[in-house]
């Protein structure tokens, strides 16, 4: 895959965590295409985490290079790193992903601060926001409420909305659904996926559940990837 | 929009960050307190005498005279011979003289002999005249009016008699002239409320029986006798005067100081409370350092409520750099943060300050007579608060710079 259909590329990439010898991430080849969702199934300990914090430019590889939306994010200065995650990526975590005492539409609207082209691309970002929750199957007025306030599983909501706002051509999931029953995580992700695909964003989910595998077009090994396994994509 | 999110993140935490703010509200309220009985002191103090253009008397030290003239603290070192004070009297620059004899006591208060026009030329806290509260002022010479700390102390009424000690700490007293309260007069502020005043004449006829400070065995003058007699004193301790036109008032003091026939010494009451003020100001400068250092340990204290805080806000803050926020926004929220609560609190000790006075003001002109005035901030009140939201915006870098190393470091992830 070449850098114009691929949003996500790592070649040659090492890392090891200063101070921990015993732990390190060797990825030889691992490539996203344009509006594909990937499953990325690992056992916890695999390096997940720090495969992610790799392509969120949060750490940086000590060999090799991780290129997102055609940028060799090493390139950049750590300042312009941050910006660049704003503009190009919407995560979302397992859990504990909203500022507690902020409203749900501060909470959505955070990356947007961030991320001036994102905030570009928004015409009117609290309609935008508000579309996005009913969407997601929120309740009218919890735009409003106090995150905090809300259930597990619509915290999830508002973070999904959270990455998708501005249409980020990448959106990074960590475990989302692990905090969530099998009956709402099965709708999480279905609203999940209808809204990626479309903003045309690229969704890269990470789980070590392997039963979500139905969703996606792909399904990736964290073991396949890493230098051990020579995996060949 | 972050700075909604760090009051948000502030109200969230409502109970520290409260305790916070009003343990610096109470520092700030206190600072600004001390300024005020400060400023309200030396207000008070310089106000003790006004009107008064120059205070003359023997020949000693400004301030000396000024104690003793003013304040009856000490004792004159010499006296003002009569035929100097009415040639003084009788200078054409002079508009009024009032004469002042002390060197009696009652208790453990001065007795000061003086005329009438003192309860009329002896004026205090801009131009403020004395007033009697009680009763008149003295009519017949046997006559005293008793200043309010004296009525207070010793419990006294209209028409209670009085027994003038000779000297000031003796056991003599001139016991066979008693004299009858006529009145009282209301709280000053001034050394006037711990004062017996007595017609000039008076202290003339308590000393007629007497010679070289002893009474005269065998030898008492009947009241009435000495109601008729005509009394001038040989001397008076000092007197208060006041020019016709303020532009003589160097002039007059120029030839009151070169005296021929009498070593004298003219004062300006203004120069010599100042004067006075610098001895007696060393305790304002140390009041001024304890409170400031009140306000350091409260500032030092959100410093510390901030440390404790971080670590259950980490993940508060990787959150924000999940979203894109650099550590340096990180840093900037905190030290927001801080400039909230120092401001929050120093607008809340103003608060608590003029609270304080509003109760506390008549209670201070009534027991001390410090007269704390209400009025809004003054510019180095103003500086004073700024300086304060600025001081916990920079003790708040500490926290903030090792907010900013930890997020650099946990990035998204928080690892606890």
């Amino acid at each position: 895959m070449d850098s114009d259909t691929s949003i996500l590329s790592l070649s040659g990439v090492r890392y090891h965590w200063p101070g921990r010898a015993s732990f390190g991430l060797d990825i030889p080849d691992f490539q996203l295409a344009r509006s594909e969702s990937v499953l990325l199934l690992g056992e916890s300990g695999s390096g997940k985490s720090t495969l992610l914090s790799l392509i969120c430019g949060t750490i940086t590889a000590d060999q090799g290079t991780v290129t997102v939306a055609g940028r060799d994010i090493a390139s950049l200065t750590a300042g312009k790193r941050d910006r660049f995650r704003a503009e190009h990526i919407g995560l979302i975590f397992q859990q504990f992903n909203l500022l507690p005492y902020a409203s749900v539409l501060d909470n959505i609207l955070l990356p947007l601060r961030f991320a001036p082209l994102r905030r570009g691309r928004v015409a009117s970002p609290r309609d935008t926001a508000r579309r996005l929750c009913l969407d997601l199957g929120l309740p009218e007025d919890a735009i409003l409420a106090q995150a905090g306030t809300l259930s597990v599983g619509q915290q999830q909501r508002v973070a999904a909305a959270r990455a998708l706002i501005g249409a980020p051509p990448l959106i990074v999931a960590d475990e989302p659904t692990s905090a969530l029953d099998a009956a709402t995580q099965a709708t999480f992700l279905d609203l999940l996926f209808a809204q990626a695909r479309a903003s045309g964003s690229t969704l890269l989910m990470v789980s070590h559940d392997a039963r979500l595998n139905v969703h996606f077009d792909r399904v990736v090994q964290m073991s396949d990837v890493t230098q051990s396994a020579k995996a060949t994509l | 929009m972050i700075l909604r999110l760090a009051l948000g993140s502030l109200i969230a935490r409502a109970l520290t960050v409260g305790m916070t703010i009003l343990a610096i509200a109470l520092s700030v309220a206190l600072f600004l307190g001390v300024e005020k009985v400060r400023t309200g002191a030396k207000a008070s103090f310089a106000d003790t005498i006004s009107g008064t253009d120059l205070i003359v008397g023997a020949r000693s030290g400004a301030v000396q005279l000024l104690l003793y003239s003013v304040f009856r603290i000490g004792n004159a070192t010499n006296n003002l011979t009569w035929e100097s004070y009415e040639d003084i009297a009788g200078r054409p620059e002079v508009d009024w003289i009032v004469p002042i004899s002390l060197g009696d006591s009652h208790r453990q208060f001065r007795v000061m002999g003086t005329t009438t026009a003192f309860f009329e030329r002896y004026k205090y806290r801009a131009g403020q005249s004395l007033a009697v509260q009680d009763g008149a002022v003295m009519d017949d010479i046997f006559d005293a009016v008793i200043g309010a700390d004296v009525a207070a102390t010793l419990g006294y009424s209209i028409d209670d008699p009085i027994v003038v000690a000779h000297g000031l700490a003796s056991f003599v007293a001139h016991d066979n002239q008693p004299f009858r309260v006529s009145g009282i007069l209301e709280k000053t502020g001034t050394p006037v409320d711990r004062t017996v005043i007595v017609s000039l004449e008076a202290i003339e006829a308590i000393h007629l029986d007497w010679s070289s400070g002893a009474a005269i065995p065998g030898q008492s003058t009947p009241a009435d006798v000495i109601r008729q007699m005509e009394l001038e004193p040989q001397a008076v301790t000092a007197a208060l005067i006041g020019v016709k036109s303020r532009l003589q008032v160097f002039g007059l003091q120029r030839s009151i100081n070169e005296y021929a026939q009498e070593p004298l010494l003219a004062i300006l009451p203004g120069v010599a409370l100042q004067e006075l003020w610098q001895i007696v100001g060393i305790a304002e400068t140390a009041l001024i350092a304890v409170s400031g250092m009140v306000v350091v340990t409260a500032l030092i204290g959100m410093m510390a409520t901030i440390f404790s805080s971080l670590n259950e806000r980490r993940r508060e803050m990787a959150i924000f750099r999940a979203m894109g926020a650099r550590p340096r926004v990180i840093l900037g929220l905190l030290v927001i943060e801080a400039a909230v609560m120092a401001a929050v609190g120093a607008v809340l000790g103003l608060g608590l300050l003029y609270l304080g006075l509003l109760v506390a003001q008549p209670a201070m002109d009534a027991a001390f007579g410090l007269w704390l005035p209400i009025e809004p901030p003054s510019w180095r009140e103003v500086w004073v608060l700024l300086g304060v939201v600025a001081a916990g915006a920079i003790v708040s870098m500490v926290p903030a710079l090792r907010a900013y190393r930890l997020s650099l470091s946990d990035g998204m992830m928080v690892k606890i």
